[in-house]
């Protein structure tokens, strides 16, 4: 009686927040898909109260025939598989290093949190116009000091310059669940392994590295879903050029430079399924680390 | 194979001398069981000894070869942790060949010593587990499997019994006890727990402060305690200690009686008491009496059958064969 009765109750009171959360995924998700079958150039004077016309799949026909399509699809993978190996190779280093207790730890740990509350849009400009620019940034002083030709970074290396920018933006976040991780391993068991006759490096890989499994699937997932929408980095470096054009970049593109809000849509649904795919797979390598 | 000396060895953390200079030796095939109360140094001594804390000073001889600045691994000794410190992502099987799998040893020698190990220590049934999926008395028999394959020259234990049951606890001293005869290795054990020192130990060290307080047999311990500290602490229920008048009638700043060698009668006596608390084991009766002069309470073991309640006055006689004296030092006097 009593677990029925507050099974129910428990039920009543979850529903608003359910509600909510259905329909702040399901309109905009009805709405894409729903736009995604019509015609709908606003410019041209469609308009959702004089009606759109059906036009089946071409939306979809055209986004994927578009020759910016399968580079966007491969510049978004990259993005993400490079920053997501940066941000754990250098998180896992990082946190070692932060749990080694030294002097100031406290004022450390605070500097290398920074970088993730620099807003994206700024980070990005900083990265631009401090760094890689290729008359004034440091980068280029850096070069010019040992007489080489400062390289174009977001032209001639587009993409490994977005992908430092971004990792550099998302390295705090990876070692911050790092480093709680590492954290809370038994010393004990270091020092069991230690007495095993395991040196260091094999500490590392039998003992630290199993231990963290859990924390890397937890960033993995987590970056990857705010990964594959990065937005503002590329919008202010490079603008889409040279080989930069991400998914959701080439869906803002086609909706507000064409002002074609059909074939955005059906862009949507392209990068809604490319994400579902990634999250399968992801779910699958790592998901099982999850498991208690 | 497994001697192991102690020449002046200290440890401080920082400022804190935690273990001021000590000599000990242990002997090959010796159980030692180091004893005192909490964070009086066992742990940080058998640490030193493992290797996972250096030496301040002083140095650690084992089988004769300077092993001060030996890296663990090298020492050839082997340790269950109190948390048993089980790799939690390996099987039973892979937790055990851990220490095999470090030393490059063959896979069929490997397989030997599991299987072998498996069956000591009940294990069998449970080597593809992971160490999550057992039980607490199990848990701690995969740490001792781990330790034992690797043939280590001595055994360290850090209060391995601490997180079990009692009755657990017991069945578990007597496998390490057999353990120790079958395999004759040298055994030091850590414990807070007297009765454990007592009834496994070939020889206790009684620690406090760091310092030594007496080194023997559990019966050299029992009978001629060195000072007041170990006459208190080993033995229970504890040792009545007595100071003033009825001290110095016996030429001592303190004296000693323990609850088992004094006579009660309901009749007549040396001393006079009445009865506190009255704890029954079913064997064994002690009975906490106050009103004895210069100790309070004064407990006293009798037969299961004797019958006294709360409030009764009871007369006491101490058997003086086994009264001890102590000086103002805290020191025995013979
Ligand atoms: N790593 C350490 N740093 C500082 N002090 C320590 C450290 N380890 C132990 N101590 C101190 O040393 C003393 C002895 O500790 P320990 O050997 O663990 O005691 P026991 O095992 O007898 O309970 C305690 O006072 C403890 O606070
Ligand atoms: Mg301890």
């Amino acid at each position: 009686m009593a677990t029925q009765h507050s099974r129910s109750a428990a039920r009543l009171m979850m529903a608003p927040a359910v509600i909510l959360l259905l329909g702040w995924m399901l309109v905009p998700l009805t709405m894409t898909l729903f736009f995604s079958f019509k015609k709908y150039l606003p410019l041209r004077g469609d308009s959702v109260a004089n009606g759109l016309e059906w036009v089946g799949f071409a939306n979809y026909a055209r986004f994927l025939s578009s020759s910016s399509f399968w580079p966007s699809v491969q510049a978004t993978l990259i993005i993400v598989g490079g920053v997501l190996v940066i941000t754990i190779v250098f998180g896992i280093l990082l946190a070692i290093l932060l749990d080694q207790p030294m002097w100031g730890q406290g004022v450390v740990r605070i500097m290398v949190i920074a970088p993730f509350f620099v807003m994206p849009t700024v980070s990005a400009l900083v990265w631009k116009n401090m760094f890689m620019d290729p008359t004034n940034g440091i980068l280029a002083h850096l070069w010019k000091a040992f007489g080489a030709e400062p390289v174009q970074w977001l032209s001639q290396a587009s993409l490994p310059s977005l992908i430092l920018i971004v990792s550099w933006q998302w390295l705090p976040f990876a070692t911050l669940i790092l480093l709680t991780a590492i954290q809370s391993l038994d010393s004990e068991q270091l020092e069991a392994a230690e007495m095993d006759g395991a040196p260091v490096l094999k500490r590392f890989w039998f003992i630290i590295l199993p231990h963290l499994s859990r924390a890397i699937t937890i960033v993995i997932l987590i970056q990857t879903i705010f990964l594959l929408a990065i937005f503002a980095e590329i919008f202010v470096t490079t603008g889409g050029a040279f080989g930069t054009k991400t998914l959701s970049y080439l869906i803002f593109q086609r909706v507000l430079e064409s002002q074609n809000v059909g074939l955005g849509s059906a862009g949507g649904v392209y990068a809604i399924i490319l994400a579902n795919i990634l999250a399968v797979l992801l779910m699958r390598v790592v998901g099982k680390n999850l498991d208690a | 194979m497994g001697r192991i000396v102690l020449d002046q060895v200290s440890k401080s953390f920082g400022e804190v001398e935690v273990i001021p200079p000590l000599d000990l030796t242990i002997d090959d095939g010796e159980f030692t069981v180091f004893v005192g109360p909490s964070g009086c140094g066992k742990s940080t001594l058998l640490r030193l000894i493992a290797g996972l804390e250096d030496t301040t000073s002083g140095h650690i001889r084992i089988d004769g070869e300077d092993a001060t600045n030996v890296s663990p691994a090298k020492r050839g000794l082997a340790m269950v942790f109190q948390s048993y410190a089980l790799y939690p992502h390996m099987s039973v099987r892979k937790n055990i060949a851990f220490p095999m799998r470090m030393a490059k040893m063959s896979q069929e020698e490997q397989d030997k010593r599991i299987d072998a190990a498996a069956k000591a220590l009940n294990l069998t049934d449970y080597l593809d587990r992971r160490p999550g999926q057992l039980s607490g008395g199990q848990r701690q028999r995969v740490a001792i499997g781990r330790a034992i394959v690797r043939e280590p020259s001595a055994f360290l234990f850090d209060e391995p019994l601490s997180n079990l049951d009692a009755a657990l606890r017991v069945g578990m001293r007597m496998e390490i006890s057999e353990l120790h005869k079958k395999l004759d290795t040298t055994m030091i054990y850590v414990t807070h727990d007297q009765v454990e020192a007592m009834t496994m130990a070939d020889k206790i060290v009684v620690l406090q402060a760091g310092v030594i307080e007496q080194v023997g047999t559990p019966l050299e311990l029992y009978r001629t305690p060195r000072n007041v500290f170990v006459a208190g602490f080993i033995g229970s229920p504890k040792m009545n200690l007595i100071e003033g008048a009825e001290a110095a009638k016996h030429d001592a700043h303190t004296i000693g009686i323990r609850p088992e060698h004094i006579d009660v009668s309901t009749t007549e006596g040396l001393w006079q008491g009445t009865v506190g608390v009255a704890e029954h084991l079913g064997s064994d009766t002690f009975i906490h009496i106050h009103g004895v002069p210069g100790c309070e309470p004064m407990t006293v073991r009798t037969d299961g059958e004797f019958g006294v309640k709360h409030g009764d006055t009871v007369y006491l006689t101490p058997n003086l064969a086994h009264l001890h004296r102590f000086d103002a030092e805290g020191l025995r006097l013979e």
